[in-house]
């Protein structure tokens, strides 16, 4: 049930960003989510895509700084509150989290955010208990 | 005035004359008493009794901080322990501190050529000085103190920091001279006008100033800010400390007291010699000094010297400004800051590869470092805090290292420029030339 999620470090220069889809692009892989968090200096980008190890391969081949780690994806009904039911199930659980980003879905009408606890495996179980939808990988990287 | 009129206005052969005299008796007491010179004289297949001229100077073997710390502690010495009266160190940044020590008639010495010096600047018995160097192993705060005091003035010993306490004192007592380094003047004047001081009510009549490289651009902001001449004091703790040269109010090159320091520049490459007027390496003999003479030191300062007549009518001979250093030292707020030092730092962090830049900036005419470091898998984290947290223990370790707070920023990797042979590791955006 982990999404592997792409982290590649940006220097806050111009033009940085651009440079590293622009390999994507080249290369016909198309984002599914994105979001990138900053301090004053660098930025860590974060991408879900369908092929994340060729991806971090083309990255690196352009001197990227590129890691691989596991974020959940949880279906949230898109409408006030959707996220909350989710953030309760983890809160009730004492299940901690790091960050997390959310898109919408128009064809589906569905949102989804993608989760980063401190503990995934604590995640997942805590967020099946509770009855939250887990997307697989294949339907995220896919859709 | 001029503190002793019969040395610093010598007349060239006299002081030719006596430096001579001089310079026979400190190389056989240092071929006597130093076993280091006494091989490297004789490696040099040289003795004492062949120095006949001043010119033949040149023969005699070159002395470098490395000698130096290799004579840790007190290999120099060239008198018994129970002669020394007073030691002090160098700061130690590039590996053991070299150790200086002084007789009673060294620490004279040194009284008489920073009175010379302090003399220059206006200093008299009935004046107070703020004296803002540290005291300490540091030879600048002691340095002045004893000028000062062989004047007769009245020295706050009030060393550096407590700012806001220095303006009150400055203000409160009628400061007439104040010492301190170019950045540390400029901090202060920044702070008074802070604080609301008035530099005409204040009864400061001269700055002296040392142990930092400085632009004219420096001196005439701090010239403007309070309002008065500022002199410049150059020394090191190898010879001695503060007062082997200093300004007069002609305010064009320091005079070095030649009857007791000689000094020559040369060709660091070649290690020749070079006629007055060419820019080279400064080196230094003491001429006088009991209790550590040290022979033709390489003070890796870059200057020139040059001998025309000065407008204040003394006679020695002028050095510009240091206009550089012949090794990779930066100083940075004062303190002297090798490459090697921050590699050492980031070498001792694990996952970094030691790819770095430093970048020396002086904003506001205060010094700022950065150290550009290149980001590696080993260090790499999706967590933003890490990689925060990460660069503040690079920070720390660099600060540990070399004794001054740095800014380090996290570039991308391969992105800082590899050179052919020297990597180029510093960028002085700092500008010495005007």
């Amino acid at each position: 049930m982990k999404i592997k999620q792409l982290s590649i470090f940006l220097e806050n220069k111009k033009g940085r960003m651009r440079k590293a889809l622009d390999v994507l692009a080249h290369n016909n892989i198309n984002i599914r989510a994105m979001s990138i968090a900053d301090v004053s200096d660098f930025g860590i980008l974060r991408l879900i895509v369908p092929v994340p190890d060729r991806a971090k391969e083309l990255l690196e081949a352009n001197n990227f700084l590129v890691k691989i780690g596991d974020v959940i994806a949880v279906e949230m009904s898109d409408e006030p509150g959707g996220l909350n039911a989710v953030l309760e199930i983890l809160d009730e659980s004492s299940i901690n989290l790091d960050y997390l980003y959310a898109f919408v879905d128009e064809k589906e009408e569905k949102a989804i955010v993608l989760l980063h606890p401190e503990d995934i495996d604590g995640g997942i179980k805590a967020l099946k208990n509770g009855g939250a939808k887990l997307i697989p990988p294949e339907e995220v990287y896919d859709w | 005035m001029i503190w002793n009129e019969e040395a610093e206005c010598m007349p060239p052969a006299l002081r030719e004359q006596l430096q001579l005299k001089r310079l026979k008796e400190v190389v056989k007491k240092a071929y006597d008493n130093v076993p280091y010179y006494k091989k490297k004289f004789d490696e040099a297949g040289i003795k004492p009794g062949d120095i006949k001229t001043l010119k033949d100077i040149e023969k005699l073997p070159l002395t470098t901080k490395d000698d130096l710390r290799d004579s840790y502690p007190f290999g120099m010495f060239a008198v018994p322990s129970k002669k020394i009266v007073e030691l002090h160190t160098s700061s130690g940044t590039t590996g053991k501190p070299t150790v200086s020590g002084y007789t009673r008639k060294d620490i004279k010495t040194w009284a008489e050529v920073m009175a010379r010096g302090l003399t220059m600047f206006g200093l008299t018995e009935d004046d107070i000085i703020q004296n803002t160097h540290g005291y300490g192993l540091f030879t600048g705060g002691f340095g002045v103190h004893y000028g000062a005091q062989n004047i007769g003035a009245t020295v706050i010993p009030i060393s550096t920091g407590q700012t806001k306490r220095q303006i009150e004192i400055l203000e409160d007592f009628g400061t007439n001279v104040l010492i301190f380094t170019p950045s540390y003047g400029l901090y202060l004047a920044e702070v008074a006008e802070e604080e609301g001081v008035n530099p005409d009510n204040l009864k400061l009549k001269s700055i002296g100033f040392g142990a930092e490289m400085w632009t004219s651009g420096m001196r005439k902001e701090i010239e403007r800010r309070f309002g008065v001449p500022a002199f410049n004091i150059y020394g090191l703790t190898e010879i001695m400390g503060p007062g082997i040269a200093l300004e007069c109010d002609a305010q064009d090159g320091l005079h070095v007291m030649e009857d007791h320091f000689y000094p020559e520049i040369i060709d660091s490459e070649t290690l020749e010699t070079l006629p007055d007027g060419e820019k080279g390496e400064l080196v230094l003999t003491n001429l006088t000094r009991e209790g550590m003479p040290i022979i033709r030191f390489r003070t890796k300062d870059i200057t020139a010297l040059r001998r025309d007549l000065c407008s204040c009518g003394r006679t020695f001979v002028k050095m510009d400004r240091i206009t550089g250093r012949t090794d990779d030292m930066l100083k940075v707020k004062g303190v002297a800051v090798f490459p090697s030092q921050i590699e050492k730092a980031l070498l001792k962090i694990d996952g970094l590869e030691p790819h770095y830049q430093i970048i020396v900036t002086r904003p506001q005419h205060l010094d700022e470092l950065e150290v550009q470091v290149e980001a590696s898998p080993g260090l790499f984290s999706d967590e933003v805090k890490e990689l925060v947290n990460i660069r503040k223990k690079i920070e720390n370790q660099i600060h540990n290292e070399i004794g001054i707070r740095v800014n380090v920023t996290l570039v991308e990797p391969k992105t800082l420029p590899r050179s052919e042979g020297k990597a180029v590791r510093v960028i002085d955006k700092r500008s010495f030339d005007e």
